[in-house]
């Protein structure tokens, strides 16, 4: 069995008297992807704050490389190798690529001023190690320049450089058209043979199945449905499982299953 | 976009181990890095052709130069700052008064009778102090840049004119001073000022793209959300820029001083548009994240060569005015197509 990056157990964490989680468990494998799935208001969010050490839950452990951790935080979190990048407000857009892959990172001497050569070299280092590569741009280019999964690929180079062993992309896909998408999908297989792990989020159910090794879906604060890949046979059967748990009056998947197939 | 199939090929076989780039080729970065400060020193170069076209005889010898650029520093000790305000998405009108308070400092303590480098770094402190308070009033108190800035500008100014009622200082002691030797007299002809406002504008130019202070203030500028988010501590860097700001305008009122002997109540007053339109002229944009230092200093010197120039190719100083909107606007349009603003 694979190292355990990340373990948490019985994770709640309630607003008063609302639960946004109810009693979560997940863990994150070395070298894995794990698709997260969930509707709008599931409780992912809380989630992921919960593992960048944003919020704490009300109750429940948190186990990294199998080791009980207490006071839980943000730095604990960083300490712990887990950097997540949001979708946008990540990048700053008028900056190089370089720039933003140090930005609050930069390689100085001790007076503070900064080692501009040793900086570039390393962001090419990092930005091969992703597949990020290009004739079009390099470090200096500026990020406004380029498109929507390139400027992922930037804020993804820049959780390597900050040492991540696992990297919690937030709806990384939202919003890029295809041939973005799979330049995403490009840098997360390149992360994934580095070794590392990667949480997906995404709304996308094609896109989560088309890149993670295992499915891990929230509703109304718990774990409806977790399975390996091997275990789904498509990403239909995603959707339907998704459909079924946003309107279970409609019948369980097991009946709808046959008759969208009869239908078609 | 349109370059995608080539990207593509590039992306998905082998990465090379090299790739060339246009911006990896020193002199197409370096137009394309340095493209507003640039395109502000062609304004200059223009703008001096056409005086040098007007009165060949002025704008040939080497008088009118030696004149301007004995004022000049003073500016550029001023504008260089604020192009690190203005990167960092705020404004400062309370240089002025700064600059007329640190100024204050100096001369209280020259004509106390303690030697003149004393009296700088008193002046360095208060400007420094002045900076701090104003920052932090700014950003602690959460208010506008633009409004805060304009009331402790005539905060500052009041207390200058209720404590002296008005009265200047002069210095003449200041003469024989190694001091004033070193920093304000000349040099065969050749103002020292200047040579400290280069060296200043030089080193600025590093703290500004090649320092760890320099590229923060880029990053709050450009977007506070993420810098915060990658530990960079966001208020304290904004406040480091009006810090920078107190300190360029206490340098800025020693200068003036020693050049007229004399510390004025009203010393600094003149600064605010010229300087405020400098570092506009020299192709800072005003939403912050971007801008350029060596530009503002070039501004500073279109700005200042404007009147000198006016008067010298033989108009009436009623022009002046009008040809000092006109250059600021033209150069306004010019960067209007340099700029390009990355959303």
């Amino acid at each position: 069995m694979a190292e355990k990056i990340i373990e948490l157990r019985d994770i709640k964490k309630s607003y008063g008297s609302v639960y946004a989680l109810g009693g979560v468990n997940l863990s994150v494998e070395k070298g894995e992807v794990v698709g997260l799935l969930g509707d709008n208001g599931a409780g992912k969010s809380t989630l992921i704050k919960i593992l960048a050490g944003a919020v704490r839950p009300t109750s429940g452990e948190i186990l990294v490389h199998g080791r009980a951790v207490t006071g839980w935080n943000a730095a604990r979190s960083r300490e712990a190798g887990i950097e997540t990048v949001f979708q946008d407000r990540a990048l700053a857009v008028q900056q190089s690529i370089v720039r933003n892959i140090f930005m609050g990172n930069e390689i100085a001497n001790r007076f503070g001023f900064l080692d501009v050569e040793k900086e570039i070299a390393e962001a090419h280092r990092l930005m091969r190690e992703i597949g990020f590569t290009s004739k079009v741009f390099s470090p200096k280019s500026i990020v406004g320049q380029l498109s929507g999964g390139e400027r992922q690929g930037v804020a993804i180079a820049r959780a390597i450089y900050k040492q991540a062993d696992l990297i919690i992309l937030d709806e990384p896909t939202t919003a890029l058209s295809l041939t973005e998408t799979n330049k995403v999908f490009h840098f997360v297989r390149q992360v994934k043979a580095s070794g590392r792990s990667i949480v997906f989020i995404g709304h996308n159910i094609h896109h989560v199945y088309d890149i993670a090794d295992r499915f891990v879906v929230i509703d109304r604060g718990k774990v409806a449905m977790e399975a390996d890949r091997k275990d789904v046979k498509s990403a239909d059967e995603l959707v339907r499982f998704m459909e079924h748990i946003a309107h279970p009056e409609r019948g369980t998947p097991d009946h709808s299953a046959p008759a969208s197939k009869g239908a078609a | 976009m349109q370059d995608l199939t080539h990207r593509k090929a590039s992306s998905s076989g082998a990465p090379p181990d090299t790739y060339a780039h246009p911006q990896d080729k020193f002199w197409r970065a370096f137009l394309f890095n340095n493209r507003a400060a640039l395109g502000s020193l062609a304004v200059f170069l223009v703008m001096i052709l056409i005086f040098v076209i007007a009165n060949p005889a002025v704008f040939t010898s080497w008088t009118v130069y030696s004149s301007v650029l004995t004022t000049l520093p003073v500016a550029i000790f001023l504008v260089v700052p604020l192009v690190f305000i203005v990167t960092v998405g705020e404004i400062d009108l309370s240089f002025p008064a700064t600059m007329g308070v640190a100024a204050w400092a100096f001369a209280l303590v020259v004509k106390a009778g303690y030697d003149p480098s004393i009296g700088f770094i008193a002046a360095l402190v208060v400007g420094a102090v002045l900076g701090g308070f104003v920052g932090s009033l700014v950003v602690y108190g959460n208010l506008s840049s633009l409004i805060a800035t304009l009331g402790m500008n005539f905060v500052l100014r009041g207390i200058i004119l209720i404590f002296t009622e008005g009265k200047s200082i002069a210095l003449v002691s200041l003469n024989d001073n190694w001091f004033f030797k070193i920093f304000s007299s000349d040099f065969y002809g050749l103002p020292l000022q200047i040579v400290w406002a280069v060296l200043f504008v030089i080193f600025c130019a590093f703290l500004y793209s090649r320092h760890r202070f320099g590229v923060h203030v880029h990053m709050v500028g450009d977007n506070p959300d993420s810098a915060g988010q990658m530990g960079i501590n966001v208020k304290a860097v904004r406040v480091k820029a009006f810090v920078f700001m107190g300190i360029g305008a206490a340098i800025a009122g020693v200068f003036s001083t020693m050049i007229n002997f004399t510390w004025w109540p009203t010393s600094g007053d003149g600064y605010l548009l010229p300087v405020l339109a400098s570092v506009f002229v020299g192709g800072t944009p005003t939403w912050g994240g971007i801008g350029t230092v060596a530009g503002g200093a070039i501004g500073a010197l279109t700005v200042s060569f404007i009147q000198t120039g006016i008067v010298g190719a033989g108009l009436s100083g009623f022009y002046v005015q009008f040809f000092n909107g006109l250059i600021i606007i033209l150069s306004l349009l010019g960067h209007r197509w340099n700029q390009v603003r990355y959303r």
